[in-house]
């Protein structure tokens, strides 16, 4: 026994507190601009159930660029993906969604996220091993093999399913929405929420309180001294992949049905803005993209209402902010 | 073939094919009358173009950028909205294609500073997001640029396709292949440009910091200036390349000038034709066009007999709005199996 206190030893690092007040900076300053107190609070609640749903499509592709330098340019296909495996099982169900049950309804809901979760998994676990294994460590060729991926499987998509939208709703009990004085919130976004919460949490307590979490906050920080350990840290990433896959399939469904429709457009669509989060999060920090989640919803929905012309380039003018204050992104990673 | 930037073809194939293809390109009017054919040949220089002006980038500087299609489209936009608010004449042109070029360069800069001082990987993200608000932008700012249905507008007379200047020996010189010959030449000497960029000194340090970033530093090369000027010349080019195109189709829009699926063909044809070399660039959209306008129909056939057959899924994965599926295929092993390209090959088939 060592008689140094080896947890002792490491001090705790530092959060930096102003980073993740930006959002509630965001709010400050655009509620003078909206007047009205339950406009406020509407457009609030709408950005944040928004913000969980993105950050549960983009945690998982800031998860693997941190520890393989893997950027996938195919993440938007899982999203895609995830969402039609919910219509498959929403519409052969359609009597048990809109049964006047709750129990049937939520039945439905997780039976969908399940299966989104399990095929999109499964998927992303095929595209790691077939298409990125072969070019670790090549970013250009990551970048253009990923694409291609993704451009391949957005066709078999098209192919399998047809080119036209597929209408697809919440279960019932979804449906409608939560008055608190004149503020409302339709009760889809607060299931929503809850599941984009529940998913923060999940991720936190496992990178934080598991011997896996552990390994992934260390292989992140400096993967070769990881593997100098002798941990077998391809292993590891592989399931990182295929949790931020899964997470993209999930988050395709959430947001599938938030939308009311699925397309297979919508994940091109969708990739662009979880760019723009895990950027303004920093690249490989699970707490920054929430963090950028949550302010680019915010930020997306403010100027809908504010100025809607300007609603179209918000993100981008969001993003520029934010890296001429922090040219790393909010949370940046040691060692990138 | 020494043109100005002294890099030969290198290799016997290769010289015979790029002969081969620049014949059929100058005399394409002659070799090959008929609408479709002459767009053809267009579309080929054009795309040649473009996808030079992208390989820089892409194949000399080791940069991925998902905004070029953006630059081509602001060429086209310049020339298109010039020509469509200030009437049929050589000067508007000029002016909106000075305009384009300029105003491409410029956020280009913007682009390149803000974004590649950090890291390249940026890059690539950042233009993907900027392209697709540009995108956007262009289709909701109807009232400037048409929105979805884009712009149709008058070039100067000679350049119409009724404009008749000569007969010689049974062809008719008209003004679509005046028009022809605007975009064959300006595509020639641009290309030509482009050459010499690659094989100047500061083509030679773009390589050098595409191989290795540090030592280049290391040496005193400023990285984030050099990767900078290529992100400009390489948009100046798209924009060139753009603005032609739209004097050739007197019309300009978002399917034409700026949809992704023109990024994905560029990208395809550097690929394929050999990222890293320009002749590639040339060999890769003279194949990829002629495949576009004639396989297409091939697969077509095939998807009809397929579905005669009764065969099941296959119909649809061969139907001709699918062509992209095939290229992503194809895409994905020339990266695995051929990174070279047809250059590549061709030059080892010879060594």
């Amino acid at each position: 026994m060592s008689a140094i206190d080896v947890g002792a030893a490491l001090p705790r690092a530092k959060i930096e507190i102003l980073p993740a007040l930006t959002p509630l900076i965001v709010a400050a300053i655009a509620a003078p601009f909206i007047g009205s107190w339950s406009t406020f609070a509407t457009l609030t609640l709408a950005g944040l159930a928004m913000g969980m749903m993105i950050f549960t499509m983009a945690s998982g592709l800031t998860l693997a660029f941190g520890m393989m330098d893997v950027l996938n340019f195919g993440h938007g296909a899982f999203i895609s993906l995830g969402a039609y495996v919910a219509t498959l099982v929403f519409l052969p169900l359609a009597a048990w969604a809109q049964a006047d049950s709750l129990m049937l309804n939520f039945a439905v809901f997780g039976l969908a996220l399940i299966a989104a979760v399990v095929v999109t998994g499964a998927f992303g676990f095929v595209f790691e091993r077939v298409l990125i294994v072969p070019v670790y460590g090549q970013h250009l060729k990551q970048i253009l093999v990923t694409l291609g991926g993704s451009i391949v499987v957005e066709q078999l998509l098209y192919a399998l399913f047809g080119p036209e939208q597929i209408p697809i709703s919440p279960p019932a009990s979804f449906n409608g929405s939560f008055v608190f004085g004149e503020a409302a919130i339709e009760k889809y976004r607060v299931v929503a929420m809850g599941v984009g919460l529940a998913v923060f949490v999940a991720q936190i307590v496992v990178l934080n309180r598991t011997r896996i979490g552990l390994l992934i906050r260390a292989g992140v920080e400096n993967r070769e001294m990881v593997e100098a350990l002798g941990y077998r840290i391809d292993r590891l990433f592989v399931g990182v992949f295929m949790a931020g896959s899964a997470l993209a399939g999930l988050g395709g469904v959430l947001w599938a049905l938030y939308r009311g429709q699925v397309h297979a457009s919508m994940g091109g669509e969708l990739l662009v803005l979880v760019f723009i989060v895990i950027i303004i999060g920093g690249l490989g920090s699970v707490g920054g993209c929430f963090t950028g989640a949550i302010l680019v919803a915010l930020i997306a929905n403010y100027a809908g209402f504010l100025a809607p012309k300007l609603a179209l380039v918000s993100n981008i003018l969001a993003m520029v902010v934010v890296l001429l204050w922090r040219p790393r992104g909010l949370y940046p990673v040691s060692g990138r | 073939m020494r043109l100005l930037s002294g890099e030969a073809p290198r290799g016997g194939a290769l010289r015979a094919l790029l002969i081969l293809v620049f014949a059929a390109l100058m005399l394409a009017p002659f070799l090959f009358p008929g609408a479709k054919a002459l767009n053809v040949a267009e579309k080929i220089c054009v795309m040649a173009l473009l996808a030079a002006s992208y390989d820089l980038l892409l194949g000399y500087a080791g940069i991925v950028s998902f905004a070029h299609v953006m630059f081509f489209g602001i060429g086209s936009y310049g020339v298109a909205l010039a020509l469509y608010g200030l009437g049929p004449g050589w000067g508007a042109m000029a002016l909106g294609a000075a305009g384009g070029l300029a105003f491409a360069t410029l956020l280009a800069l913007a682009v390149g500073l803000f974004s590649l001082r950090v890291q390249a990987i940026f890059f690539a993200m950042v233009t993907l997001a900027v392209a697709y608000a540009f995108n956007v932008l262009a289709s909701q700012l109807s009232n400037i640029t048409g929105g979805e249905d884009g712009r149709s507008f008058q070039v100067p007379d000679a350049l119409k396709p009724g404009f008749k200047l000569a007969e010689i020996g049974g062809f008719s010189i008209n003004g679509r292949m005046l028009s022809y010959y605007l975009v064959f030449v300006f595509c020639v000497v641009l290309f030509l440009a482009v050459l010499r960029v690659v094989n100047s000194p500061f083509g030679r340090v773009l390589q050098a910091i595409r191989e290795n970033p540090l030592r280049a530093e290391a040496l005193g090369y400023r990285i984030v200036f050099h990767r900078t000027l290529a992100t400009c010349l390489s948009a100046a080019g798209a924009a060139a390349a753009g603005a032609l195109n739209a004097v050739w189709l007197r019309y300009v829009g978002p399917d034409t000038a700026l949809s992704f699926s023109i990024q994905i063909d560029v990208l395809v044809i550097v690929v394929i034709g050999g990222m890293g070399s320009l002749y590639g660039a040339l060999l890769g959209a003279a194949l990829f066009v002629i495949a576009e306008n004639y396989l297409q129909a091939l697969i077509g056939a095939l998807s009809k007999g397929a579905a005669n057959l009764h065969l099941p899924v296959l119909p649809s994965l061969l139907h001709p709005d699918r062509w992209l599926l095939w290229l992503g295929v194809m895409f994905i092993l020339a990266i695995y199996f051929a990174p070279t390209g047809i250059v590549g090959k061709l030059r080892k088939a010879e060594d």
